[in-house]
């Protein structure tokens, strides 16, 4: 699915949540933007790097039955979408829970885990899935 | 700028079509609305196809250059353009060939919308499609398109926006279409248990939540609305193509019960056309998945928030029900969802029910018709209007 520089440059959004903040108006963005979409130009060189809370509620979620070839192994599995503490929303995997109990409003923290092996080049793929909060 | 008719529609039989390769596909299509147009071919000065993805379906790039080639316009080295917006791929290339012609840079112009998908295995072809999400932070994260957009019903669920019947019963109005269509891909009735049993893709989706992989391709004529009549007696006015942008992510969004480029789109092109929802009788709809449809209706201002799913659970939304008929055509659903076809088919149905020529699908004195096409969740969003002259 994607190159080893590719996996790269994305260690710093995959692995601990790094998105970026408008130091202009304050917007939290998730995954890195190094462009405010409100301030614009007002906002060239105020975005900064900004890890994001590890933790949140349960938004929205399914349970995939039909998935990528990648992901084959996992299946079924569960995917939400995740509103964290400070209010952006982020989409991952849902993983140490029963299938069966997921619910909207459900606490849950980030979790670094493997995503998926790419077939052709045998490159795995690591990064944050959600688990239940204790 | 000039105004624009539609004066010409074709489509192709939409579903596994094995014997028939992308560029007959492209050819048949293309062939029949230059014939419903009465052209020769030699009038046509502008190609525009919509097509999402050639490149990984069938390993071929540069399928503006293979159109025009076996369509026989490179002979006349007609300028050919390919328009790549996701699910909303033929609705894009739609607005471009009006904007060609309305702008006077063209006079006649096709345009084409094709996709040849079923010679991959379905695992690779949900792969693809998952693509016109975000590729880096939702499919490759595990989400699919289908996961994606059920997490939107779920959502509308939870809100008490639309009951998991209401979103099914979006399935049996167009497959209830899709039986008196005999170009589309499903011509059978099905009632909603058939749909709320259908095994899981991805919960609360099943597989009758999802439209099918087909192959297939549509054809439009376009030329300014004066010179219509030098053509054919029945074409179709042109009254707004109007086009929305949006986050590429669903969850760089703050409410996923709705697509605001839906909803930016339709207030475009009702002030472009001058009219409001209310004037509608039929509209053709990006039912992708039945969740979709929900949405659009409420999006589109045709149903108030709340009331999309109880218009299709009731039959309302059926051809002589009285209301607005939606999906006459099957919709992607029944119909078919050859991806870059779609949207060029929507406006072949809206022109046939305002010309009179739908057949048993026919809307009785319809004025205005309406055409949405969607990329991806709601990312990139057309919404055309067309009017009976
Ligand atoms: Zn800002």
């Amino acid at each position: 699915m994607s190159s080893v520089a590719r996996e790269w440059r994305e260690i710093p959004g995959r692995y601990n949540l790094e998105g970026s903040k408008c130091g202009c108006c304050g917007q939290v963005y998730f995954p890195r933007r190094d462009f405010c979409p409100k301030c614009r130009r007002d906002g060239i060189g105020k975005v900064s790097p900004y890890k994001i809370d590890r933790s949140g509620e349960i938004f929205s979620f399914s349970i995939v039955y039909e998935s990528p070839e990648c992901n084959s192994f996992l299946k079924p599995y569960a995917v939400a979408l995740v509103k964290t503490g400070d209010g952006a929303l982020v989409a991952g995997q849902l993983v140490d829970v029963d299938l069966e109990k997921i619910s909207i409003g459900m606490p849950v923290r980030a979790v670094l885990r493997k995503l998926d092996a790419d077939g052709a080049s045998g490159v795995i793929h690591y990064g944050f899935k959600f688990a239940p909060a204790l | 700028m000039r105004e624009v008719a539609v004066i010409g529609v074709g489509a192709t039989k939409f579903g596994e079509l094995w014997e028939k390769s992308f560029r007959s596909l492209g050819l048949e299509a293309g062939m029949k609305a230059m014939e419903d147009a009465n052209l020769s071919g030699s009038e046509v000065d502008g190609l525009f196809i919509g097509n999402m993805s050639a490149g990984r379906f069938i390993n071929q790039q540069h399928i503006d250059a293979l159109i025009a080639d076996y369509s026989g316009m490179a002979t006349n080295h007609i300028p050919a353009t390919r328009v790549e917006a996701g699910g909303a791929s033929g609705g894009v290339a739609f607005r471009q060939g009006v904007m060609a012609v309305a702008s006077g840079m063209h006079d006649v112009v096709l345009v084409g919308g094709a996709e040849k998908m079923t010679d991959l295995d379905d695992t690779s072809i949900n792969h693809i499609m998952d693509s016109t999400a975000d590729a880096e932070w939702e499919a490759g994260m595990g989400l699919t398109l289908a996961s994606l957009h059920a997490m939107i019903a779920r959502r509308l669920i939870h809100e008490g926006v639309a009951t998991r019947e209401e979103i099914a019963s979006v399935a049996v109005n167009s497959h209830f279409h899709g039986e008196l269509n005999p170009g589309a891909q499903f011509r059978k009735a099905v009632p909603i248990e058939t749909v709320l049993r259908s095994g899981p893709v991805a919960d609360p989706l099943g597989v009758f939540d999802c439209a099918p992989i087909s192959d297939g391709a549509a054809a439009v004529v376009l030329c300014p609305l004066s010179e219509a009549k030098r053509y054919t007696d029945r074409y179709v006015k042109v009254s707004a193509v109007a086009q929305a942008s949006d986050t590429l992510a669903l969850f760089q969004r703050r409410d996923i019960t709705r697509f605001g480029a839906t909803a930016a789109a339709a207030e475009r092109a009702y002030a472009a056309a001058g009219i409001s929802a209310s004037d509608i009788s039929v509209a053709e709809v990006h039912d992708d998945y039945t969740v979709s449809g929900i949405l659009a209706l409420q999006d589109l201002g045709i149903c108030a928030r709340g009331e999309a799913g109880k218009a299709f659970l009731s039959g309302a939304t059926r051809v002589g029900s009285g209301k607005v008929a939606v999906n006459t055509s099957g919709g992607l659903k029944a119909r078919g969802y050859p991806i870059g076809a779609a949207g060029v088919a929507q406006i072949a149905e809206i022109t046939e029910q305002l010309r009179g020529t739908a057949d048993k699908r026919q809307v009785k004195d319809a004025r205005y018709g309406l055409a949405q096409s969607v990329g991806g969740t709601g990312s990139a969003v057309t919404v055309s209007i067309l009017e009976a002259v």
